[in-house]
């Protein structure tokens, strides 16, 4: 064998080499120099040396982010499975639904605002983090580049907008029931775009991504989804109470 | 001491827990990785504040980020990455603004001070030789692009494989290899005639 190169010694030396180099290095001596010489230069980069922390420093940091956490929890989770959030919203707003009614029924002030005003909550909750997961999936979509060699697989964002339709479905209808309107008119909008990319073909060529970002684009649905969450998020903070 | 592998299996739970909505979880990931993700931050900046800075952005990130992770990736090799390249944005805003403190040239003016030091043997000598060492080492990693001392880093220090490194930072794996092998060149340079005296 001829002499390693000092490229193969590095590899050799980060274990990313196979043994034909130790073979050698055991039979020749001028590549068990270099081995050396190496060695000795990457062992003295390990004195690199970096600063203490203090001993609290774990539960320092972990005080600091999560004061920076984003608030709302549960649902944001759920989220990631729309359909299952979704879902479960259903089940809160059944929960917000008997307990205010037991409340009602105890002798509490009866309060139908308070019930409704529970229950709002819960669907803004829900109803942030869709548009959220929705403006990713839409602005991935707006944002990427032509397609270099004839088509561009959107399978993931199509995959997305399934789980999508079928959870902004259930919010509309929620939204509806509610006597929102205002959130169910731009969820039902919002459904149109999600279902075209949904019956896309998983391979679009220039042309149908062209189609595509216009009926984002002209739409202006990123920006309304932008507009729409921004209030959500305020409608969210005057309701103050912790979620869950 | 936890072995590796009953970690990163504690690791994915906690994640499923995160996910299942429980908050407090959280924090068992953040106790147990910000001690390494701020050695990372100051191999990779070199700089105490940012690296704190570095520390947050990444828990911070991760969390949103968390559907994103597979269990088939190690928890902290997502990490990590995400650290990384924090890291990699922050030493470059700071390049831009022209904030860059060290540059090789700073190092090689160096290079007789430490041959004086280094021929002087033991004693409390030894001690400012190791001090001299360690600058050296600062200086040069200093002086590494923000490439080659990203897959430098990620290579010597956090062990991980040039496959993973050129995924983290979307270079072929022949460029990463390659950016390492730079990376080691010029270390080799600063440092050879220094570490090789001594033995
Ligand atoms: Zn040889």
């Amino acid at each position: 064998m001829k002499h390693a190169t000092e490229e193969q010694l590095v590899l050799y030396y980060y274990g990313e080499q196979a043994d034909e180099i130790q073979r050698h290095l055991e039979s020749c001596e001028a590549c068990r120099g270099s081995y050396q010489a190496l060695q000795r230069v990457l062992n003295s980069v390990d004195s690199f040396p970096v600063p203490e922390r203090g001993a609290d420093y774990e539960t320092r940091v972990w005080r600091e982010v999560e004061r920076r956490l984003p608030r709302r929890r549960a649902l944001a989770w759920l989220a990631w499975k729309p359909l299952a959030a979704a879902a479960a919203l259903g089940g809160l707003m059944a929960v917000a639904f008997f307990a205010g009614r037991s409340w009602r029924e105890s002798g509490a002030k009866a309060s139908a605002a308070a019930d409704l005003e529970v229950r709002e909550r819960v669907l803004m909750v829900a109803v942030g983090d869709h548009l959220e997961r929705t403006q990713t999936v839409l602005a991935e979509l707006a944002n990427s580049g032509d397609p270099k060699n004839g088509a561009l697989d959107i399978s993931y964002e199509q995959r997305a907008a399934e789980d999508l339709v079928e959870a902004n479905r259930l919010y509309r209808e929620t939204a509806a029931s509610a006597g929102d309107d205002r959130t169910a008119n731009f969820l039902d909008e919002l459904e149109r775009v999600l279902l075209d990319v949904a019956h896309n073909p998983s391979q679009v060529s220039p042309g149908q991504l062209q189609d595509l970002r216009q009926e984002i684009e002209g739409r202006g649905i990123l920006f309304k989804v932008k507009i729409f969450s921004s209030e959500v998020e305020e409608r969210e903070a005057a309701q103050n109470a912790p979620v869950l | 001491m936890q072995s590796k592998g009953s970690m990163e299996e504690s690791d994915s739970v906690a994640v499923a827990r995160v996910r299942a909505g429980d908050g407090n979880a959280y924090r068992v990931l953040v106790e147990r990785h910000s001690r390494a993700v701020f050695r990372l931050a100051y191999r990779m900046t070199g700089n105490e504040q940012d690296s704190e800075d570095v520390v947050q952005e990444t828990f911070l990130r991760a969390y949103k980020q968390l559907h994103r992770w597979e269990a088939r990736s190690s928890f902290s090799t997502w990490l990590y990455r995400i650290a990384a390249n924090y890291s990699l944005d922050l030493v470059r805003r700071r390049q831009r603004h022209g904030e860059v403190a060290m540059t090789e040239s700073a190092g090689e003016r160096e290079t007789d001070v430490v041959h004086a030091l280094a021929s002087h043997a033991p004693g409390p000598d030894r001690l400012l030789f190791s001090d001299r060492v360690q600058q050296r080492v600062a200086a040069t990693l200093d002086g590494l692009s923000r490439q080659e001392r990203t897959a430098f880093v990620l290579r010597h220090f956090e062990g991980q494989s040039i496959e993973e490194i050129a995924g983290a930072l979307g270079l072929s794996g022949n460029a990463a290899k390659h950016s390492i092998f730079r990376a080691v060149q010029k270390l080799r340079r600063a440092l050879e005639p220094l570490v090789n005296s001594q033995s």
